[in-house]
Formats: C-alpha cells, structure tokens, sequence
C-alpha cells in the first residue's frame, strides 16, 4: 500500500524533473507534456507488444519523446511564435499520432506480456514482497535519471541552458544560439516526460491515450511544493526537491482519494484541487518574495541610519 | 578592421509607423581606435550598435568586420568578435547562476559540448582574475545578489577573457551610481588600455568624450554629423562642439546630460 503511494509518486517525479526542465531551468511554458506522457506510454505499450524488451522500450519512449520537443521547440524557432502556442500545437497533433501508434485505438492492456514490474521480484528475490521490489526497481531507475541529469546540467551545454532560461541577451553575446539550446533542453524535458509516461504503462499494465491529460499543471504542483522544502542553487539538491514534491503531490492525491470522502471531495475535483495547489503556491512564493524585500530594505534603512553610508 | 558601407536602416517601412532611425552610415574604424559616440536621445546611437552587433538587420549597405562581411550573419555568429556591454547591469550576467558558472560560458565563446570545464584550477584562475573587482571570495554566490556596479564590471571582465575584436559600450555606466560608475570606468580604460582592444563608447558626457580616446563621433537624426579625430580632437573643448553643432544644424544641442560635466 505505502509501497504503492511511493512507486507512483517516483514514476511521476520523472515526469516532473521533465516539468522542471522547461518551465524553470529554460522558463519556457511547455503543454507538448499533456500529449508526450501518452506518447511514451504508448510506445512502450506497441514496443512490448512487438516484442521488444521491457528496458528497450524505455529507450524507444525518450527517444520519441526526444523528438516531440524538438517539434515544439522548431515551430517555436522557425516561425517564432510563443512555445506556449507552439506546444499547444504539438500537443494537439500528438494526440492523432498516439492513437496510430496504439493501432488506432484509445487503449492497449499488457495483459500476459513481459513488463519491468512483472520481472522486479525475480531480480530483487532477496526482498519479502513484490511490492517492495517494485520500490526498489522504480528506486533506481529515478536515481540513475537523477544523476544523468545532475550531472548534464553541471557540464558547460547544460549551464548555457541554464543561463538561457536566466537570460536569453547573455547566451547570444557569448555567441551560442538560442535556438538550439531551447531545442536540446525542450527535447531532454520531453524525454523524460515520455520516459516516465513509459514507465506508468508497464507499472499499471496498459497504455492510454488520456493518460497525459492536465499532467503540466500536475508537474507544476509538484516542483511547486518541492520548492517549499528548501531552497538552492545546485542543481543536486534541485532535482532532489523536485523528485520529493512529485511524492508528495501523488500522496496528497492519495488521501485526497482515500479520506475526500469525509469533506465530500471526489475524484472528479482533484483537478480543481491541483490548479487551487498551483495557485495557492505562487501566491505564498509571491508573499515570501515580497517579506524579503521589505526584510532588505529594513536592514538597509538600518544601515543608513546607522550612518555606514550606501556601500 | 570595421567598415560600415551605406547603412540605412527604417523600422516599420510601409507603415504609418514608418521611422528611418540610420540614414547612409559609412564609417572606417582602424585597429585600436577607441572611439566616443555623441549625440541626443534618437539620434541613432544605440541603433547603429544594434546594426553592428546584428541585433535587428539592416535595412540596406554592408558592415565588414576584420575583412569579412558580416551583414546577414546572426547576432551569436557576430558575438565572437564584438564584445557587448549595454546600459542595463543585468543583461550582462545570468542571474541565477553563480559567479563561477558565468565565467565558464564566458570563458570560450560558442556552443558547448558535455563537457566539464569548471575544475580546480580554471576556479583558481578564476579568483586571481576576481581579485581586479574584488569578487574573488564570491566564486559560488549568484550573480543575481551582486549590486548593480559589480555585475556590470564583472559583464566587463567576462567579455575581455575572449579577446574580442572590437568592444562596444552602449552608455554602460549610466545606471549606476557616481562611485560606481567611476570604478566601472576606470576599469574599461584599463581593460582597453592592457589588451590594446578596438572600443566604441556611447556617452552623455561631452567632457569625458573629448578627454578619452582618440576619435569622436556626433551623431545627430540618423547621421555621423562630425567625426573628429588626432590633434584636432586633443584641442577641442565642450564650448568649440557645441558650436560646431550649432553651425552645421541650425539649432542648439538638446541633451542636458551632455552638458552636465563634472
């Protein structure tokens, strides 16, 4: 049960470190994630169906996922239009492709056929229950995600990504081009999104269409609450918040589903409940902000009156 | 080593909007010029260096660069060989990265691979280059909690550890207090001065641009009206340009700024 709550929660904070790439490192309001996180669930689900390997397939899913930003990312570069308005393009296109890649139709169960969270048990024997292989399986993929990207954001292309979402006048006068960094970082950030959309298949044993459906304000939510833990400039210690507010969102949805019920709340209002969440979180970061300013200014004034000058 | 050939440049042709901000441009700058950019607000300053920088293309004529023509290149390409400062501190830097990380893109210019090029000794040189404008012990903060004076000359160091061809320096003290920007001043003479770099400076202060450099340039409506450079340069005074001013346009010069000297 408890296993339950933290394996969904991990296959979703993939899904959020994909969030956080674009709409905090690059600042880009990216909806291609809506249609993407079907599309890697999808992949995978046509992959295994194949033929493919359970770990293969997972490959397939960023790689295609890979391509879908770099879609989003060309109709914002080429005819430069908003990536709001370009991804909603995507995301609306990706809907027909999904459901040729699922053979035209909304959905394709896995029953019978070899999933990762079918082989966890074998590999982790050594653990008493299945669910807690899941755990352990589900773990690892996430840190060895979390590390790849750590470790990419640290090296000189993810810092230029980095800078440009900060500011975009910076990257050009250090004589790279925008373009391909936003094409590179909306690529990676759908990746990952179609990855743990992936991952959702083989965990819950079918794909669907509507899987993705309102998943960007979901991702929002959770780096939103991840960003209430602690705050930080490394970007270790940013993907780890991150991974942790995507647990919390799903644990929250959990006893929202489990205990709604005293407060008359159903399933059906939880999308109502995530936007209040984002909402919510960004009126306190606004207040903090603002408490902080007037916390300098304070100390300022006190400097003044101190007589230690403007320094 | 920047030649800029008739250009025009008209924003919003066709339209109601229409405004020619650059009217036949032709300027010769030679290696090691550093050269003082007059003129009112409008005049057509800040779009010629936008011109050269490629920020918007040019309506029509041609700009070379160290013998290469540059004029349908990107601003990106363009920005290997011109260094860029503008008035605003915060253009320079990316905020919310650290001091350190900055450095490293500024370090090689152009597209980076996956590599990892921050390591204990590039930190090392980093600190030593630090130490010009006192940041040495700040590698890991972030450039966001800078005041406004550090950031700019710390956008100055970082677009001379590339050598560029030619600096341009779009009025870049201008939002900073007077201490400060007398230290971001000093600074710029001096980088200019040890790397025998090739700079364009936009300025509000006629005394300072008749002091420094050794060309200066007025401009007035979109056209280069005087150009002045060697001994006549040495001998001018604020009185003999504004005369001159007066002269060739039959009116007074507007800019109050470009009075104010002190």
């Amino acid at each position: 049960m408890i296993e339950g709550i933290f394996v969904e929660g991990l296959i979703f904070s993939i899904m959020v470190l994909g969030v956080l790439i674009s709409y905090r490192i690059l600042d880009l309001a990216d909806l291609t994630c809506d249609s993407s996180f079907a599309t890697g669930a999808a992949v995978v689900a046509i992959s295994i169906y194949s033929g493919v390997s359970t770990g293969l397939s997972l490959v397939l899913a960023f790689l295609v996922g890979l391509l879908c930003g770099f879609v989003t990312a060309t109709i914002h570069n080429k005819l430069r239009i908003p990536g709001l308005l370009a991804s909603i393009l995507t995301m609306t296109m990706l809907y027909s492709v999904n459901l040729r890649i699922l053979g035209n139709k909304a959905n394709l169960p896995l029953m019978g056929k070899p999933t990762l969270y079918r082989s966890f048990p074998d590999v982790f024997a050594f653990l008493s229950s299945s669910a807690l292989a899941s755990l352990l399986g589900t773990l690892l993929i996430v840190l060895f995600v979390k590390v790849l990207m750590d470790l990419f954001f640290r090296s000189d292309l993810g810092i230029s990504i980095g800078a440009l979402g900060g500011n975009e006048q910076v990257v050009i006068s250090l004589g790279m081009n925008p373009a391909t960094l936003k094409l590179i970082g909306l690529g990676l950030s759908n990746g990952l999104i179609a990855l743990s959309g992936g991952l959702l298949a083989q965990y819950q044993g079918f794909a669907d269409v509507n899987l993705g459906q309102g998943m960007v304000v979901q991702g929002l939510a959770a780096v939103m609450i991840g960003e209430f833990l602690f705050s930080s400039n490394r970007i270790s210690l940013i993907t780890l918040r991150a991974i942790f507010g995507g647990i919390i969102y799903k644990a929250l949805m959990f006893f929202g589903r489990k205990y709604g019920y005293l407060v008359g709340i159903t399933t059906n209002d939880f999308k109502l409940l995530t936007g209040v969440l984002v909402i919510v979180s960004l009126a306190v970061a606004m207040t903090r902000s603002k408490a902080a300013d007037a916390g300098a200014k304070k100390k300022a004034l006190t400097k003044v009156a101190r007589g230690e000058g403007n320094a | 080593m920047l030649d800029i050939e008739h250009v025009t440049k008209v924003f919003f042709p066709g339209t109601i909007n229409e405004k020619v901000a650059l009217t036949d441009i032709n300027l010769h700058v030679e290696t090691g010029d550093v050269i003082c950019v007059i003129g009112s607000n409008g005049s057509g300053k800040s779009t010629l260096f936008n011109m050269i920088a490629g920020t918007f293309p040019v309506t029509s004529g041609k700009i070379v660069l160290d013998g290469k023509d540059i004029t349908h290149d990107a601003e990106y390409k363009r920005a290997f060989k011109i260094g860029r400062i503008f008035q605003d501190p915060t253009k320079g830097t990316s905020a919310n990265m650290s001091i350190q990380d900055n450095m490293t893109l500024a370090f090689t210019k152009g597209m980076k691979g996956i590599r990892f090029s921050l390591t204990q000794k590039k930190k090392e040189l980093f600190r030593e280059l630090l130490k010009q404008i006192g940041l040495e012990d700040r590698l890991e903060d972030n450039v966001g909690l800078l005041s406004g004076g550090q950031r700019q000359a710390l956008t100055l160091l970082m677009s001379t550890l590339s050598h560029p061809s030619l600096l341009l320096l779009d009025e870049h003290t201008a939002a900073l207090d007077p201490n400060n920007a007398e230290i971001v001043m000093d600074l710029t003479k001096e980088y200019i001065e040890r790397d025998k770099l090739t700079a364009m400076m936009v300025t509000h202060n006629m005394q300072f641009a008749i002091d420094y450099g050794n060309r200066l340039i007025m401009m007035d409506e979109g056209r280069i009206i005087l150009d002045i450079k060697g001994e006549e340069k040495k001998n001018l005074t604020v009185q003999a340009l504004i005369e001159k001013f007066r002269s060739l346009r039959n009116k007074d010069f507007t800019s109050d700024e470009g009075l104010l000297t002190d």
